[in-house]
């Protein structure tokens, strides 16, 4: 993406001094890695090697017929290692710690998948790690945090303010300025402070550099359409980067809650709640008060419940150059429903969103069209929450068995 | 500006200045009221008061929790601007507001600052509106007279501690440690070193706080320093002792 994408007034870098100098050189070492051709070659033969890049583009067939309209195809960040497009980001960012040469990471994580694919790049480089999440999503998503433990990481329950990912982000900032020599901070997402943005933004464009080629192949020209979730707006980015320049429409599905007229939701652009602000270290659209303080969100996925958005996303939304949509919790669960059944796929309920808009659209466009759905992660991590949403009985009577296992002292 | 030129004068009596600090709405504007006549009282020469914003990235743990409870509270704004106004009245002594950039952003830089001054503050301490991103912010500050404070830090280059202080005001605030607010260090000969490089950098007066509870660690700073900071502690004693419990304290930081 080109510097001319950003807009002056969104974005920025509004940090406390202690970190004055470290973005200097954050953002020092992010141009010469940009610059450096070895950088991404270096960054795309491990992602090859470690995370079964590139991901493949598969035709729903069974969709495309269920719907009657556009052919639809599903590029897989489901199929990375760790299950989401998180990975992408986090062995970037990873390359960037060796050349920085720093030893230890720190990162927050709302759904868990950044924590752990953080971890996960932490034990491979050999760095020190500690993760952290808000209480609540450290209750929503306890496999994760299983995981990231296992993997070696410390992680930290944040229990300020609504402990979810915004809190987290609030704690790992104040530990990075407390350790800023030894640590870097693995933003998970195209938000917060300048560089991180526009870095998070250019590591996931492996994603539409990948799906560029591979739709060309598929059907010999561009998608009509291309859809994403957005909750830091991170995987969106990646699957729009390339299209930036033509005129493929991009559409961007925000967490619709219980709707957007209960006020409860995750809809900064596709609602009208949301306004400018400043916080966690950059300018754009905020769910917040006529005050400035942060209202809580809702969503389903914990990983779209964000108060603020990529201030890029920001950006292309004002050009009017991505369109926002949401979806509602009670819409995505029936998608994510019709694609396991249709297709053997499995959405995370975050990705289920870019799917639920799909589906709207699809039978209005011709069989000559194609479209994009970006399965940004793979929806078995979410088992007790999908489980929980279906209210599914040999489920419950599993964990109740479970449960009274453990409190016997069984295994 | 008025703020230096008040902190000048105090300093002519020689001995070093204590700045105290609050977060409004916390517990309550009551106590707020009796913490403050307390330590204006006991000698305190410079209050900053928190306006409380839901995310307190600069600040540890003892504040933020003490401004996510006065935002529970129902802590707003303009209760916040109010008070204010009603403690300048009061009292003889130079009041900030401490806050971040999304609160006065959010009110208008030129509506907040106009009515700052009406109010009779004399300064603003917001951790991340670093002079970079100054969209007007700092021209509002200074035509209104209230007095930008700037936060010089132990990584901050000289110069960038030069380029800091060209657009400072009033005083700067020299952050004597890494980390968030609220955490205890010692005053070595690297504080040392580090006050002294913030000294010859900037011919306004500077402020720093590191933790201080006794009258020791005030004596370590004369010399070094025109004003020491305390910070959460007083906000830890009225939590364990009460608002009664303020006045002893500042009295034998004073000795």
């Amino acid at each position: 993406m080109r510097a001319s994408h950003i807009h002056d007034d969104w974005g920025g870098a509004y940090i406390p001094e202690i970190l004055h100098q470290t973005f200097l050189e954050l953002n020092e070492q992010v141009g010469a890695a940009r610059a450096d051709a070895s950088f991404w070659a270096e960054y795309q033969r491990l992602m090859a090697e470690y995370s079964c890049r590139p991901t493949p583009l598969t035709f729903a067939e069974n969709l495309s017929k269920h719907f009657g309209g556009a052919r639809i195809y599903i590029k897989r960040e489901d199929l990375n290692h760790t299950g989401a497009h998180k990975a992408n980001n986090v062995i970037g960012q990873g390359l960037l710690v060796q050349r920085m040469g720093k030893k230890r990471v720190i990162a927050e994580t709302g759904a868990g998948q950044h924590g752990v694919a953080c971890a996960t790049m932490a034990a491979k480089f050999g760095f020190d790690c500690a993760i952290y999440m808000g209480a609540v999503d450290v209750q929503r998503q306890r496999p994760n945090v299983f995981w990231m433990e296992k993997l070696g990481a410390k992680v930290v329950a944040v229990e300020d303010g609504q402990r979810t990912l915004k809190d987290a982000i609030n704690e790992a900032f104040r530990d990075w300025v407390t350790n800023v020599d030894t640590t870097h901070y693995v933003f998970g997402t195209a938000c917060g402070p300048a560089p991180f943005p526009e870095l998070v933004a250019w590591l996931q464009s492996i994603i539409s550099k990948e799906s560029i080629i591979q739709i060309r192949e598929r059907c010999g020209k561009l998608p009509k359409r291309i859809y994403a979730c957005v909750g830091g707006g991170s995987n969106a980015l990646g699957a729009f980067y390339e299209y930036l320049d033509t005129d493929v429409e991009l559409i961007g599905v925000e967490a619709g809650g219980d709707g957007l007229s209960t006020g409860r939701h995750a809809a900064r652009l596709a609602s009208d709640d949301a306004s400018p602000g400043i916080a966690q270290g950059y300018k754009t659209m905020f769910l917040q008060n006529a005050d400035g303080q942060m209202r809580e969100t809702h969503s389903v996925a914990a990983g779209l419940d964000y108060v603020g958005v990529s201030p890029i996303l920001v950006d292309l939304w004002q050009k009017k150059r991505v369109r926002f949509e949401a979806a509602t919790d009670t819409e995505v669960m029936a998608a994510l429903d019709l694609t396991v059944k249709k297709e053997g796929i499995i959405p995370a309920l975050e990705s289920a969103h870019a799917f639920v808009q799909a589906f709207k659209e699809a039978p209005s466009l011709s069989p000559d069209d194609a479209i994009i759905i970006n399965m940004s992660g793979r929806g078995d991590k979410d088992i007790f929450t999908i489980a929980s949403a279906y209210d599914d009985p040999s489920w419950r009577a599993f964990i109740i068995e479970k449960a009274a296992e453990y409190r016997q002292g069984g295994r | 500006m008025k703020l230096r030129a008040e902190i000048e004068k105090r300093r002519t009596a020689g001995r070093i200045l204590l700045m105290t600090h609050i977060v409004l709405g916390y517990p309550s504007f009551a106590v707020n009221r009796q913490v403050i006549a307390q330590m204006v009282e006991n000698g305190v020469d410079c209050i900053e008061m928190q306006i409380p914003f839901s995310e307190p990235m600069a600040d540890g743990p003892i504040i933020a929790k003490a401004c996510q409870a006065s935002l529970a509270s129902g802590c707003a704004v303009a209760d916040c601007l109010a008070f204010g106004a009603e403690m300048a009245a009061t009292h003889g002594i130079p009041f900030l507001y401490m806050t971040y950039a999304n609160i006065i952003f959010k009110y208008g830089y030129p509506l907040f600052f106009a009515e700052a001054r009406a109010a009779g503050i004399q300064g603003v301490i917001v951790p991340d509106m670093p002079p970079e991103m100054d969209d007007g912010f700092f021209a509002a500050a200074k035509e209104n007279g209230v007095a930008p404070v700037l936060i010089f830090a132990p990584t901050s280059t000289d110069a960038r501690m030069k380029e800091l202080a060209r657009h400072a005001e009033g005083f700067v605030y020299c952050a004597a440690r890494r980390g968030v607010t609220g955490r205890k260090s010692s005053m070595d000969d690297q504080v040392l070193a580090y006050l002294r490089r913030c000294r010859a950098t900037t011919e306004l007066p500077l402020a720093v706080g590191f933790g201080i509870q006794t009258k020791d660690d005030i004596d370590a700073l004369t010399g070094v320093a025109d004003m020491a900071v305390i910070g959460s502690k007083t906000i830890q004693l009225v939590d364990s002792a009460g608002a009664a419990a303020v006045g002893p304290f500042i009295a034998q930081l004073r000795g």
